[in-house]
């Protein structure tokens, strides 16, 4: 019996034991290191000073970086917004589908992923610019006569947001369309609904878990991508995720930074909280 | 027939590419019946179905409700409803929200949609459940809301694509009788869908057997169970012998002798009409005696298998010399005949049927060497009606 549990407790460390150690070094010491360092004073020359202060969650307060965090969310909603309305249509075209077919259109949306997104992003400047590809061809069909600004803005960005975080609006809209039984629809359809009744009453309801998951999904990057803000964006496109960024790496003020970081992450948790309050499931958004 | 013609289908046939599953079919359902539709998985029952209530549209072929041609209108424009195989019960919504589907689809106040779905709920015996979720009720339960939710909209036709498939054999018995009593107390059509004969037995008013896409015979119980129209319908209702051989002589006035490989056996004359015809001999295990003295007319012979002990029966199982198994019923109590015992085994002629082989079946027989007589099909001869008057009156 005893030799049981001793053999228990053995594959339970060699099984969990990598994955928690993982875990715990690089993301629980981490979490709770900007955590810590949140609650601190900057050092003269970067670095941190220790003394406690609640001083840098105030700074969050600041209307300068109330109005980047604002116009952060603005965006990263319509990003949403814009993903779902493109998604939606195409993952339950794909959930119609042969089984064949299923698995190739998913590999096409997967496949981007592929490429570094980095690289992906400067596909889009080539497109994009003054000089572009698009501006080009446009100037060719006379179309336009002058090149027009489509980079370096919120229009830009926002393209980049979507254009990126589509596949993850579409995988779990798809896997909630998937599931959704069809006679469910021929019975509303029997019952006299008509095909835009049936869609709002049967299908909207439930595949709601997808919608919400891939809301998620898109939401939360999108208020982090920097990347794409500093590629495609102008000086005033800023995203939360570009802040954090320039006070670690630019103005090197860690404890301002770690405290944003901690307003993201509450972000974050919060909107989880809504998912799961409104009866999403965990697994969905893994 | 002075009944009304609810739903008429006209030369129906649906097709997916190469592959008929059903082949043209015409059928007639009246108002007010139970018209259950029996047959093998893959008969084209429920495509059949599926067409009537608009899911499938039939490649060829015209299906009228009510003197209107229906087949191009969608699903929400037919007045006939669904009672789905898995129920197919919306999980988001209560039990009153599924029952009030239809009737919120037609914009039917409120005030008379809570008082027709109490009216529903009660009728399947479910008041109380109204605020439940799908979720929380048994298969049983759950069925009896499909129901409700399809005759709340007072279909000309209920459509129920094997209801009762999921649910366990007592449930299944129970809910038989209550679907019967539903559709006598409301006098809606049923068109039901099936492959368990007992079910189709005991509930319809008449059946419509398929078999690859095509109606092998359309009858009440009875008709089917005692004069089936083909091989198939003996076959599939039902237990039976079935002898194929060659007519020959009128044995009396009322009697024809038939050749099979095994011997010689009587048959009524119904349905023959000349002499060396191959045909079938259907006879049911409960007509089938035994004898150990023989019994003029016939001259099959066999030796007892064995006993089968099946509760209110006992089945005998005689063993003819060419193979054949020959099954025999008798109650429980009655004297049994020794194993391997001689036997032989007679019945009474208007106790068998005579089905007329169709030609695909008939090539099947000629082809068997086993048939002596098979090639002798050519030259057939009729019953002298001269010197028999009761012969005339033969069908066919």
């Amino acid at each position: 019996m005893k030799k049981g549990k001793n053999k228990d407790l053995l594959s339970m460390i060699t099984m969990i034991g990598p994955i928690g150690f993982w875990m715990i070094l690089f993301v629980a010491i981490p979490l709770v290191y900007v955590f810590a360092i949140s609650f601190m004073r900057k050092g003269i020359y970067g670095g941190v000073e220790f003394a406690f202060t609640v001083s840098n969650y105030l700074e969050t307060l600041n209307p300068l970086y109330l109005q980047i965090f604002i116009g952060s969310l603005i965006m990263a909603a319509i990003s949403t917004i814009v993903c779902l309305l493109i998604g939606y249509p195409f993952a339950y075209l794909i959930s119609m589908k042969s089984q064949i077919k299923k698995n190739l259109l998913l590999m096409l949306v997967i496949l981007p992923f592929l490429t570094n997104s980095l690289i992906r992003m400067y596909g889009w400047i080539t497109l994009l610019r003054t000089e572009g590809i698009i501006n080009k061809v446009l100037i060719y069909l006379h179309i336009i006569n002058q090149p027009i600004q489509l980079i370096y803005n919120n229009f830009a960005v926002m393209l980049g947001l979507v254009y990126c975080l589509l596949p993850f609006m579409i995988l779990p809209l798809y896997s909630s369309i998937e599931k959704l039984d069809m006679s469910l629809l021929e019975a509303a359809s029997d019952l006299g609904a008509k095909s835009r009744k049936t869609f709002l009453k049967v299908t909207l309801p439930l595949t709601m878990p997808g919608i919400f998951a891939g809301s998620i999904l898109v939401f939360i990057p999108a208020l982090g991508l920097f990347f794409i803000a500093d590629l495609l964006g102008g000086s005033k496109s800023m995203l939360i995720g570009n802040i954090i960024r320039n006070q670690f790496l630019t103005a090197r003020n860690w404890p301002f930074g770690a405290a944003l970081s901690m307003v993201l992450i509450f972000i974050t948790l919060i909107l989880v909280a809504v998912y799961k309050k409104a009866g999403g499931s965990m697994d969905d958004l893994v | 027939m002075d009944k009304k013609v609810i739903v008429k289908l006209d030369h129906v046939k649906k097709c997916y590419g190469e592959n008929c599953v059903v082949k043209e079919l015409s059928m007639d359902i009246y108002e007010g019946e139970f018209l259950t539709m029996l047959g093998p998985s893959g008969c084209g029952k429920t495509t059949t179905l599926r067409m009537v209530a608009g899911f499938e549209e039939p490649t060829d072929g015209d299906i009228i409700v009510e003197n209107v041609k229906v087949q191009d209108k969608e699903p929400f424009d037919r007045e006939v409803n669904t009672v789905f195989q898995n129920y197919a019960l919306f999980p988001h919504m209560t039990i009153f929200q599924n029952v009030a589907f239809g009737l919120s689809m037609k914009k039917v106040n409120k005030a008379e949609i809570k008082k027709r779905v109490t009216e529903m709920l009660e009728l399947v015996q479910l008041s109380g459940y109204e605020n439940r979720k799908p979720e929380q009720l048994s298969g049983g339960q759950k069925q009896r809301v499909a129901i409700a939710r399809a005759l709340i909209n007072r279909p000309k036709v209920l459509l129920l694509d094997e209801p009762l498939g999921a649910l366990d054999l007592k449930l299944r018995k129970q809910m038989q009788f209550e679907l019967k009593r539903l559709q006598k107390k409301l006098g809606i059509t049923f068109l039901y869908v099936t492959h368990d004969q007992e079910e189709a037995l005991t509930m319809s008013d008449r059946i419509a057997i398929m078999n690859g896409g095509v109606l092998e015979q359309l009858a009440s119980p009875e008709e089917i169970y005692e004069k089936p129209a083909s091989k198939f319908v003996a076959d599939f209702i039902g237990e039976s012998n079935i002898f194929y051989g060659t007519t020959g002589k009128l044995f009396d006035d009322d009697n024809v002798e038939v050749t099979i490989e095994s011997g010689e056996i009587l048959t009524n004359k119904e349905g023959v009409s000349v002499e060396d015809e191959i045909v079938y001999v259907l006879v049911r295990p409960e007509k089938m005696q035994l004898s150990e003295k023989k019994i003029e007319g016939f001259t099959l012979v066999g030796a007892v298998k064995e006993h089968v002990y099946v509760g209110s029966i006992i089945k005998t199982i005689v063993l003819l010399s060419t193979g054949q198994e020959i099954k025999i019923n008798k109650l429980t109590g009655e004297k049994l005949v020794p194993i391997d015992t001689q036997v032989y085994i007679y019945w009474n002629p208007k106790d068998s049927v005579v089905i007329n082989s169709k030609d695909e079946e008939l090539y099947e027989i000629i082809g068997s060497p086993d048939i002596s007589t098979g090639n002798e099909k050519l030259n057939k001869k009729p019953y002298k009606i001269i010197n028999n008057p009761g012969i005339s009156t033969v069908a066919k």
